[in-house]
This record gives structure tokens, sequence and C-alpha cells, in this order.
């Protein structure tokens, strides 16, 4: 399957009723990289796919490139894109495997190779069992599978995924993102998924991009982002942060995993236990701190404190993030 | 044995009531086929009857099946893609739009064919022919059409339906003939039944409207109330109904079988994607 990386330029989007949903922004896709667009819903995420997709077009001054190639005049059905839309948008009045077949149909390759490659998907995404019922008799998980299995039964230049599991329960959650984890490295193909499942965006993304109020906030690998986060914004919308005394102005921050309990006169500071709870591998303990201020910190699962104890914290300095006061005030 | 009672009672109710309202309607079908209603059936069973309704009023049955084909094929033209247009583009000014197209059914017939003869009473040839009825008759049940197929577009998720053909390549007119039309047959095909029932038995606009060359079924049934005898009069019934109960048997069989989930099995355990 053929990689095409994306370049955008100076994509913003204002909607007819003046709303706008993205501020003008650039954004760099390498060929057969995952992306993930990741921020809370109204962040622009879906907004930034459907320009992506060809199904909205970017305010004037705004670039789609695929490979180079200027796409942005381009509606979808002559971008080469595959798409899996979050109510799957399954065709009611066909049977799984002229879903499938769907737009190899429209594109009009012979007969056979339409059969073949049909076949292929429907074995490849383990359905074919299913090939002949019609969509209302798919339970969700199933129709994920068809949704996917149509999407690149047409090998797109792009696969574009809009929140895919959002509809499924936690469960059937975990199972295909593992499975879309390895679909997606094995097709090698470019891919960019939006999500506002901060565990869905580590696992699948190459890179994460992280979004608010229609701007990116930062892109990055999961690591970068979780390790190095650019902004207030992003070390709180991904992962847990607690805030301490900040040393050297701007602001330091610290992730539970990170903030050690010991007794009061080994730590840095000292805390007070609000809440202990048992999350099986581990505790999530909160803490009142010296300035009253809120930290979350963890404990071995067998070794919580009890809640009002007194206790001690410390922290390696390596482990602090800072984010610098500048970008801080923004 | 109190309950036993019950049932009795509503069983006689029932049956009273639909009895009062079938035995005038088989009375009348009754007498289309009897030799001397006043008679009774006694004086024997006769085509006659229908055979003379045939000699003198084939011409409005017929006329009213054109007509009412004719009304079908404008309403399908004219409201599937309004009713397409109302479904893609929700908002205000769709709201009106539906509110007008409704409104020729708050207005009573004979004051829409009035408003039309004051209109097009000018235009001679236009108001002499069939083309005239027609007229009446889509304006009458072009809402029905519409609301119809409306009811289908807004129940499906069409805008994803059409954006996940899109997506697949498909243009806009592959996506209307492969997409669209389809998921919209149920409510198409019940707007068109709808409207070929109302089309066939519409009274009210049509005797305003038509001359003594553009008479339909039931203008020609209130004529031969008027004029003929009884037995004439009733076989014209009998071939109202021929006509148009079948097509209500339709309409009701469409609305039954309205598509329901079918049962949904539990995913099976997921295999491992093949590696190659």
């Amino acid at each position: 399957m053929s990689s095409t990386p994306i370049q955008l330029s100076r994509c913003g989007k204002t909607f007819a009723d003046g709303t706008r949903a993205l501020a003008p922004l650039d954004l760099e896709i390498a060929a057969g990289e995952t992306v993930v667009l990741l921020g809370p819903s109204g962040c622009g995420k879906t907004t930034l796919l459907r320009l992506i997709a060809g199904l909205e077009s970017p305010d004037p001054g705004g670039t789609v490139r695929f490979d180079g190639e200027d796409v942005t005049a381009l509606p979808i059905e002559r971008r080469a894109v595959g798409m899996v839309f979050q109510s799957y948008a399954l065709f009611p009045n066909m049977s799984v495997r002229d879903n499938v077949a769907y737009g190899l149909k429209v594109r009009r390759l012979p007969k056979g190779e339409i059969a073949a490659r049909t076949e292929e998907m429907l074995e490849m995404m383990a359905i074919a069992p299913l090939a002949g019922r019609r969509v209302h008799q798919l339970s969700g998980g199933q129709r994920q599978r068809v949704a996917l299995a149509r999407a690149i039964a047409v090998r797109p230049r792009v696969l574009l995924l809009d929140e895919p599991l959002a509809a499924l329960d936690a469960v059937l959650r975990d199972r295909l993102r593992v499975e879309i984890d390895a679909l997606l490295r094995r097709l090698a193909i470019t891919a960019v998924y939006v999500t506002h499942d901060q565990a869905e965006a580590m696992m699948l993304g190459d890179r994460i991009v992280v979004m608010s109020g229609g701007r990116i906030e930062q892109a990055g690998t999961a690591r970068e982002i979780y390790r190095a986060p650019a902004t207030p914004f992003v070390a709180g919308f991904v992962g847990t942060v607690s805030r301490v005394a900040d040393l050297a102005g701007g602001e330091a921050l610290l992730r539970p995993e990170d903030i050690e309990i010991c007794a009061v006169a080994e730590g840095r500071i000292a805390a007070t236990v609000e809440t202990a709870h048992f999350l099986g591998g581990r505790c999530q303990v909160t803490l009142s701190g010296p300035d009253g201020g809120r930290l979350i910190a963890e404990a071995p699962p067998d070794a919580a404190p009890p809640v009002g104890a007194r206790v001690g914290l410390r922290w390696r300095d390596a482990a602090v993030i800072r984010i610098p006061l500048m970008e801080a005030a923004q | 044995m109190r309950n036993r009672l019950g049932f009795a009672l509503q069983l006689a109710v029932t049956l009273l009531v639909a009895a009062f309202l079938v035995v005038p309607v088989a009375m009348s079908m009754l007498a289309g086929v009897t030799a001397n209603f006043f008679v009774g059936v006694s004086s024997g069973l006769t085509l006659r009857w229908v055979g003379e309704v045939w000699r003198l009023y084939a011409a409005t049955i017929g006329l009213s099946m054109t007509i009412a084909l004719a009304c079908v094929a404008a309403t399908l033209a004219l409201g599937v893609p309004a009713a397409y247009v109302l479904a893609r583009r929700p908002g205000r000014v769709s709201r009106a739009i539906e509110e007008v197209l409704t409104l020729p059914l708050a207005i009573p017939g004979l004051a829409l064919a009035l408003a039309l003869i004051i209109t097009w009473g000018g235009f001679r040839d236009f108001r002499t022919g069939w083309g005239f009825v027609l007229v009446g008759h889509v304006l009458y049940t072009l809402p029905f059409m519409v609301r119809a197929v409306l009811a289908v577009l807004s129940a499906t998720a069409m805008r994803d339906l059409e954006e996940g053909a899109a997506s697949l390549g498909a243009g806009f007119w592959t996506r209307l003939a492969t997409v669209v039309i389809p998921n919209a047959r149920g409510g198409i095909v019940a707007g068109a039944l709808m409207v070929l029932t109302l089309s066939v038995g519409e009274f009210n606009l049509t005797w305003m409207l038509h001359t003594p060359h553009t008479k339909t079924l039931p203008v020609g049934l209130a004529d031969s109330y008027a004029s003929m005898r009884l037995e004439i009069a009733s076989a014209y019934t009998l071939l109202f109904f021929i006509m148009i109960v079948p097509l209500l048997v339709a309409m009701q069989a469409m609305s039954r079988t309205r598509r329901t989930a079918g049962p949904v099995e539990e995913l099976p355990p997921c295999r491992p994607l093949p590696s190659n």
C-alpha cells in the first residue's frame, strides 16, 4: 500500500455562523506515520480531520497537500482517502460483503478483482463468516471491523479514523485498539486518528497532536508529551500532574509515579493524606500540601498510608517537569 | 364466570361496530350485482349493471388511473428532491417551507380549487384539459409524499451514509442511486401508494375543477348517484372498491414491513490478524 505524506499549511476553519473551529495551523505528517489528534470535545480535532478528508474546506489561504499535490479544492470522493466514521456509516441496504466491495465497485474495477479483493479484506478482518449479513444483524465490534475493511479495501493513500472506538464498551475498546494498532503497523499507511482518550492516543500514535480551543498545543511522541509537556493544558490533559513549590519561576509539576511517600523527616515537604484508592496494581493517594494545594501520588498497592496521616513527600530533581512562565501564561 | 361474560360483551360490541361499518358497504356491493334491488336478491344476480357502468363510465375510470399515475410521477419528481433538501439542510427556512407545503391540507379542497380557477381560468386550453385536474391533485397530495420521504430521511443518518459513500469515491449521482434512494425506499413507496390512493379517491377539488370531458371516477360516482338507477350506482361503487382495496392493502402491508432490528450475536473471540 502506498504511503503518502500530508502537509497542511495555514489551515483554519470558520463556520458559516462565524464560529471559529480552527485557528490557521501548519502540520506535517510523514509518509506511513500514524498521527493521533487528541483533545477534549470542541477542540477542533474532528474539524481538522474533516479538512484532511475533504469533507470541509479550509478558510481561504489554507492548503492541504498529499505528497506535494495540492488537493485543497478536491472533494473527498476524489482524494482517495479511506475513512472510518464514529457512527461507522455502514450502508443498511447492503450486505457486509457489498459494503466492503462498495468502493471497488464505484471505481469500476474488473469484477474478478472486486471479488478477490473483497474476500481478501473479509478474511483479513476475520469477518468472512458475516459476509452475507445485513448491517443491523451485527454487533458494535463487528460493525467496527466492517467499517475498517471497507475503508482499506480501496487501498487509500491516507487512512482517516474519527473516534472509531468511542461507541464501544471498555473491554471491546481495549481489544480493538490492539487490533487497530497491529493493522496500522502492518499496512504502513499514513493514518490520522482522532480521539479524546489519552490511552488510545498513547498506544496508537507515532506522534500525538494535542489540541485545545482550535489550536495545536503540542505535537510529539507519547513520551515527549508525557515527560515534557509544552503547556499546562497538555500536562493536565495527558496524565495527571501535581504542582509543587515553584523554584525558579514558572510551573514545576510532578507525575504521581514520581512522588514518593516517606516519613515526614525524610521528605522535602510534609503533607496530609486525604484519600487513598486501591486501583489494583497501585494505590492512588490524594494529599494536601503545605500551602493547601492538592497533590496526587502513588503508593504500592498494599502499603498506602492511612487517611489523615502526616507524611513526607520526596522526588528526584530530574523528575520535575518545568513549563516556562511565558508559555504558561498563554 | 364474570370474565367470560365480560369477554362475550366486548366481543358483541366489537362485532356490532364492525357490522355497522361493513354491512352498508356489503349491501351496496350486493346491490351492484342484484337484478332488481327493490325485489331483493331473489330477483337473481347479474353482471348487467357492471357492464352498464363500464359502457357509461369506462372513460372516467381510465382518466382517474391516468391522473393518479401522473400525480404519483409528479409528486415523486417534486417531492423526493424537496424532502432530500429539507432533510439535508435543517433550519428555520426548511421548517417554513415544510409548513407552506402542508398548507393545502388545511385549506378546504373547494377553496383551493376556486383559487386555481381564478388564477388559471383565463388559460382556456389548460383550464379545459385534464392537466388542470392533475395540478389540483398534485397540490393536494404533495405534502403526503414530502412527509413520508422526509420521515425516512430524518430517521436514517443520511448525512453520515452519504459521507461514507463519498469517502469511498462515490460522486453525487452515484450516492443518490446507491445509498440515498435505496435507504429511503420505504418512505418513497409508502408515499407513492398514499398519493395514488388519495388521487383516485379525490372528490372535493376535482368536482370544482372538472369539465364534462375531464370527469374522474369519484365525480362520475356522484353523477351516477344523482341520475342513474340505484343498481348502476352500486355497481360503480363495486368497481371503485375493486380498484382501491388492493392499494389500501398494499399500504397496510408497507407500514407493517418496516425494517426491524434483527438478532445481534455476541462478537466472536478476536483472532489475531494473519501475519502475511
